[in-house]
């Protein structure tokens, strides 16, 4: 009998971890957004110097997690889990950075809900007392991800309404039993949705019901309401699917987000000047504005409680291709200044 | 040549472009389907013999859209067929689009290696 179980879905550690550093990093046109001055680092090409976009993803993860590291005054041999995923085939930027992090590495792959699967992962690894450090990264890269999954620069693809911009960048989290910073006190392991939608280019669609559904599920299980945090944020839904799920969280359980929820790919652009359609996408999109932008926050004490549910849609080209639906996920995470 | 080429050319070739765009905004067709549907639809036409007349009657407006190729394809067919038999139509199917599909493998080798790509 589990212990740490509250609900259906959701779990409480008894000595919630802490969130003791992070870095981020991002991409010339996220470097560009009203978030700028939250990063660690801006790369002013969107090759890094490197040979190839995905290269360039690996070192954008690399210098997150080495940026985290060094904030916490940690080294890679410290660590003891290295729990990353990405978007590209095999999740080659994670496996490529394990590779010189030399940190016994667990790939994990849950499309751009990865940061939030890496934080849960993590919370159960160090409460459980398996591990004293735990680095959890994502990384996302536009180009890199435009050619694997939707249309490369070349092809003269032109974007639609309700497209997004996938967001170039990696963020990373260190994860450890004691010390100062937010701590994860709560987290809830989404189930997968799938209603149908079968529109690639329509992702935030594709998502929200899953995201409605874990933050109605999460209220549910600990009995909160939208008023108990200062800020939800979901992963990367944009314009649309920010939409439904303000709409299916009402209608789904009753739940009024409009006062504090926001998403991540909609406050990491100026989507007036910044031509990015729906908002931002990608692993990096909850990653970047979360371990850059609302880590400082709480930090300032300007945020104390807050609730990450970051979305990923579980398809691949192939099985667009072959006709299938878009599967969403969505898990949330507590994180809370106590 | 008539002063109204001009004119059919640019309805005809608006015409099946406005075609291509309607069903990339109202349709979930990716501009892939567009890109081989128009070749086809243009290689059906034309095996009906209606795409030749297309291209007196409206010129540039119906050989510039993609459905023009399939046309094309057709025509080296079918031509190629009638001088060599049933094994022309393998032989005679490339014939007049060789120099479309050489230029694109040619200009694009050039253009790869002496750009690198932004994004």
């Amino acid at each position: 009998m589990s212990t740490k179980k509250i609900g259906k879905q959701t779990y409480q550690p008894d000595n919630p971890p802490v969130l003791i550093s992070t870095g981020t990093v991002v991409g010339p046109f996220e470097g560009q957004g009203p978030l700028k001055d939250y990063f660690d680092h801006i790369y002013t090409d969107l090759t890094a110097g490197e040979r190839s976009f995905e290269a360039a993803e690996k070192e954008m993860l690399l210098n997150a997690c080495f940026t985290c590291l060094n904030k916490a005054n940690v080294t890679p041999q410290d660590v003891d889990f290295f729990l990353a995923g990405d978007l590209l085939n095999q999740t080659i930027s994670s496996g490529f950075s394990a590779l010189e992090l030399r940190i016994p590495y667990l790939g994990i792959y849950g499309a751009c809900s990865t940061s939030a699967e890496g934080l849960c992962l993590a919370t159960m690894l160090v409460d459980g007392g398996f591990a004293s450090y735990v680095l959890a990264a994502t990384s996302s890269h536009n180009a890199s991800a435009e050619r694997q999954y939707r249309y490369p620069t070349e092809y003269g693809f032109h974007r639609k309404p309700q497209v997004q911009w996938t967001v170039t960048g990696a963020g990373a989290a260190l994860v450890t039993p004691d010390g100062e910073g937010p701590r994860i006190t709560r987290f809830t392991v989404g189930k997968v949705h799938d209603l149908g939608i079968k529109d690639p280019l329509n992702l935030g669609a594709a998502m929200a019901p899953a995201a409605a559904d874990t933050i109605v599920r999460h209220f549910a299980d600990t009995g909160h309401g939208p008023d108990y945090f200062d800020l939800i944020v979901t992963g990367d839904l944009g314009k649309f699917g920010y939409q439904l799920t303000v709409k299916m969280a009402e209608s789904n359980g009753g739940f009024d987000l409009t006062k504090n929820y926001k998403d991540c790919g909609l406050i990491l652009y100026d989507t007036g000047t910044q031509d990015v359609h729906a908002g931002g996408s990608g692993c990096a999109s909850s990653a970047v504005v979360t371990y850059g932008y609302l880590y400082k926050k709480m930090m300032e004490g300007e945020l104390k409680r807050i609730l990450l549910v970051a979305t990923g849609a579980l398809h691949s080209p192939v099985s667009c291709y072959q006709g299938n639906g878009i599967p969403g996920i969505a898990h949330a995470v507590c994180i809370e200044m106590i | 040549m008539e002063w109204q080429t001009y004119i059919f050319a640019f309805l005809v070739g608006g015409a099946i472009t406005m075609l291509g765009q309607l069903i990339l905004d109202f349709t979930n067709f990716t501009p892939g389907h567009v890109l081989s549907g128009f070749v086809v639809a243009g290689g059906i036409l034309s095996g009906l013999g209606l795409y030749e007349k297309l291209i007196e009657f409206a010129g540039a407006g119906a050989t510039m859209p993609i459905s023009s190729f399939g046309n094309a394809l057709v025509q080296g067919a079918i031509s190629e067929a009638e001088r060599s038999g049933v094994i022309g139509v393998l032989t005679g199917m490339f014939e007049l689009t060789s120099t479309g599909i050489t230029a694109a493998i040619v200009f694009g080798f050039l253009i790869a290696v002496i750009f690198n790509p932004k994004g």
